[in-house]
């Protein structure tokens, strides 16, 4: 009787805090050290439980009592403007574009983009290739942090890039759109096995692209 | 042509504070590597022949990113010497205690400003337009002699200056960075502004 009763006091109390919207670091489709040799375990570990959850506990603070507090990330990131104060437009991009990066990072070898998704690179870039060093200077010429992005715009590819945690689903994107893959940019993504060398970071990047959850993307946002 | 100041002491000289490692690649290339790109952006260019604080008041996309870059490097790096830290002295001593109440006080400043600078990017103190020291933050590349402000003293807040060494732990790289600071260089840089 007594467990019965601790049980339905966790259930009222988790969802009250539903109710306030605070926002859940999601798991990780994998081990830190999954992606290993593209990306180290260590770059992951702190990646993920310092860094990304910092952004979430840092925007669970700063929602609190706004009216920014009712939305899942992914609506919020639309709601915010240049009005939006710094520490919800900063902690809340950090906490989705985290998320979305891990989502599209996988340790499965061999994956290719489907077949809608290939053709839609070829047609908005020529080939696969050039898609790749457009995405890869992109992501090269992002100076200091930030991301570089595969959207769609207008039903046609694109790539852009943003500075720091910003990115194109924000109202003020200089190039709005839905993202279907991202790299993250900042040092921390890269820099304790690659240093300098982000070039290198990119490259070993497209070795864990997990084109099966893009192409998924590509194809929900198209219809 | 634009080349690499040489360090002012070897690169082991600031640890335990910031390794050897960090400082081997922050300088030989991070800063080097601003120092080339710089090189190759200008040639043929209005700015091949202009001096750093000329390309940092009236440069703009690369050339500024990378001229402000060198410059800002080697103004941090210039900072620091194996036998910093402590207190302040002479002139800047006095300043600092004018502007901020007490040096404590500055530090904390300081180190919030250097903490909070979301991104890259650099804290400066400077003398403003009024003779006043001010503490400011500037994204990237920035550099306060744009803005007809004197630079005193700066910290490198961009990961790669202390993520080999702290990883996300911003706040203690800049608690140690008071370690190694040159008040004696720091004092000099007043006086001549
Ligand atoms: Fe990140
Ligand atoms: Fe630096």
């Amino acid at each position: 009787m007594k467990s019965i009763l601790t049980i339905l006091i966790l259930i009222i109390m988790s969802s009250t805090i539903n109710l306030n919207a605070q926002h859940i670091q999601k798991e990780l489709n994998y081990e830190f050290n999954a992606l290993e040799p593209h990306i180290d375990a260590k770059t992951m570990e702190v990646h993920y439980s310092k860094h990304h959850a910092g952004y979430i506990a840092k925007l669970n603070k700063a929602i609190e009592g706004t009216e920014y507090s009712e939305y899942d990330l992914m609506t919020l990131q639309k709601l915010i403007s240049e009005k939006t104060p710094a520490a919800i437009r900063n902690n809340g991009g950090g906490s989705w574009n985290h998320e979305f990066f891990w989502d599209i990072l996988t340790p499965t070898k061999g994956m290719k983009p489907s077949k809608k998704l290939n053709d839609a690179i070829i047609r908005d870039f020529g080939s696969f290739d050039s898609f790749k060093s457009e995405f890869k200077n992109a992501a090269l010429g992002q100076f200091g942090s930030g991301w570089a992005w595969l959207i769609i715009q207008d039903g046609k590819l694109k790539v852009v890039s943003t500075p720091n945690q910003d990115n194109p689903l924000m109202e003020f994107a200089k190039e709005k759109g839905t993202p279907i893959l991202a790299i993250d940019v900042w040092e921390h993504a890269y820099y304790l096995k690659y240093q300098n060398l982000r070039g290198d970071y990119i490259e070993a990047f497209f070795n864990v692209v997990n084109w099966d959850k893009v192409s998924e993307y590509y194809e929900k946002a198209i219809k | 042509m634009f080349t690499l100041p040489e360090l002012p002491y070897k690169q082991n000289a600031l640890e335990p504070y910031i390794k050897e490692e960090t400082v081997k690649f922050h300088y030989t290339k991070h800063h080097n590597g601003y120092v080339n790109k710089l090189n190759n952006l200008v040639e043929g260019t209005d700015f091949a022949n202009s001096t750093l604080e000329e390309i940092i008041k009236n440069a703009e996309g690369g050339i500024f990113n990378n001229g402000a870059q060198v410059w800002n490097h080697t103004f941090y790096w210039e900072g620091f010497s194996p036998k910093g830290g402590g207190t302040p002295v002479g002139e800047i001593a006095k300043a600092i205690n004018n502007s901020f109440g007490s040096f404590d006080d500055f530090k904390e400043k300081f180190s919030n400003a250097a903490a909070t600078l979301f991104g890259s990017g650099w804290a400066w103190l400077v003398v403003n337009k009024q003779g006043k020291l001010e503490i400011v933050q500037a994204s990237n590349a920035g550099n306060p002699i744009r803005d007809g402000l004197k630079p005193l003293l700066t910290c490198d807040v961009w990961e790669h200056a202390y993520y080999l060494d702290y990883q996300n732990l911003r706040p203690d790289y800049i608690k140690n960075f008071w370690e190694i600071i040159d008040w004696v260089k720091i004092n000099e840089r007043l006086i001549n502004a």
